[in-house]
């Protein structure tokens, strides 16, 4: 029961674009999610660049859609963690998770990445009272209060335009003096009434006794700090790859990113790394869902060449 | 089946301070993705703990006083009661486990 023939560790855009062609390869799969279905898409307000949806769609129930796909054609979901994944000497993989063991003749680890923490005094005591990662979970908590949004990128803009939508203002704090975001993004936020900008600037610390009530700013040029009063800090200063499974078992670059080639293959037989968690991904959901579907289709290979070089026992 | 009943800012003293189980409350509302993966792990804990642990959930849209009390600011955010005294938070989705675990705590 606990045997699989592909097992696929983590339930965002890739791994459940892998379950979807894996299962309909006729293939005993499952996958592992320790979260939310969906990963970070299942807290995306609108995903705007997902082809096919030119009104945009909401990222959890577009996740939904992507597990139901997976589940009709003969995925199970598991909702568990894997805390370990080992290459077996004679081919094959054994992972323990949160319930017990599962063995894997080819294993596809989608584990994707988690958002950074700013790492600085009062961040983890004040989490939920204020210092959030999830702008659509808590926005709504602070309507018609001045808040922040921490980075500069995709995720800040974006999560600082919803933002907006309760409360009075938004001060975006980036540590440099020009955002990565893309234009569209850029455009709505320089519009947006309710945005403004401190630029070259890091938050240095958090504070508040029961609840955030401000933010030490330090402008990183000129070295001057400031009190900056708050309701909230929402972070989205980058991510960094899950790849803890991977460890000691696949090379690895400097960002921790598993190496593979353009078939998704590492240097394991049968162990396959697609989305975010494997190096040089343009962290989007469609080429999360490509990759998946590369990787699936990969191993579904390799499984073949093993049928077909030791012939029917 | 045991249901996850609705809590409101009205009936919050009764349902919850005055229950003689330990209680949890699911504080959520209906745009909260990762609410929507909370409610079904919460729906199998309340038939797991059927007679042990009372289990209700509250929409904080409708109800702003009782969030506002416990000082909520996230969710999904799951607050566990024991003789109307706060005894437990967990804030975020936690997988069903990490949960039981909580709850195990708070039974102890």
């Amino acid at each position: 029961m606990n045997n699989y023939d592909i097992v696929i560790v983590g339930g965002g855009g890739a791994g459940l674009t892998a379950a979807i062609y894996a299962a309909r390869a006729r293939r005993k799969t499952v996958v592992f999610e320790h979260k939310v279905t969906g990963g970070q898409i299942a807290t995306t307000d609108i995903v705007e660049n997902f082809p096919g949806f030119p009104q945009g769609v909401n990222g959890f129930d577009l996740a939904q859609l992507f597990a139901q796909q997976a589940v009709k054609f003969g995925a199970e979901m598991r909702y568990e963690g894997v805390t370990s994944l080992t290459a077996r000497p004679d081919g094959g993989f054994r992972l323990e998770t949160s319930s017990g063991e599962v063995t894997a003749r080819a294993v596809i680890v989608t584990a994707g990445a988690e958002y950074n923490k700013l790492g600085v005094p009062g961040e983890e005591r004040l989490t939920g009272k204020g210092v959030s990662y999830c702008a659509t979970c808590d926005a709504a908590f602070f309507a018609n209060q001045d808040v922040i949004v921490v980075g500069g990128g995709d995720a800040a803009l974006d999560e600082g335009l919803f933002v907006t939508r309760y409360v009075r203002s938004v001060t975006i704090v980036h540590r440099r003096d020009q955002l990565r975001a893309s234009a569209v993004l850029r455009e709505r936020a320089f519009a947006n009434p309710k945005i403004s900008f401190i630029w070259d600037t890091v938050v240095e610390a958090i504070e508040g006794a029961d609840a955030v009530e401000a933010a030490l700013l330090r402008n990183v040029k000129t070295g001057e700090t400031r009190r900056f009063p708050t309701s909230a800090v929402f972070v989205f200063i980058g991510q960094t790859p899950s790849s803890h499974l991977l460890q000691g078992l696949v090379d690895l670059d400097a960002g921790g990113h598993a190496l593979v080639d353009l078939e998704m293959k590492t240097s394991v037989q049968g162990l396959f790394v697609a989305g975010d968690v494997r190096t040089q991904a343009a962290r989007q959901l469609v080429s999360a869902a490509g990759d998946g579907a590369t990787a699936a289709i990969s191993a579904e290979r390799y499984l073949n060449s093993l049928e077909h070089a030791q012939p029917a026992k | 089946m045991a249901e996850v009943r609705d809590t409101t800012d009205l009936t919050w003293d009764a349902d919850v301070l005055k229950n003689e189980l330990p209680t949890l409350v699911d504080f959520w509302a209906p745009w909260c993705g990762p609410c929507r993966m909370v409610k079904p792990i919460v729906e199998e804990l309340s038939e797991e703990y059927a007679g042990k642990v009372n289990f209700y959930k509250m929409n904080t849209d409708d109800n702003p006083q009782v969030p506002s009390k416990f000082g909520i600011r996230s969710i999904p955010s799951l607050l566990i009661f024991k003789n109307g005294e706060l005894a437990g938070t967990i804030v975020g989705f936690r997988p069903k486990g990490d949960l039981k675990k909580r709850i195990d705590e708070v039974l102890a």
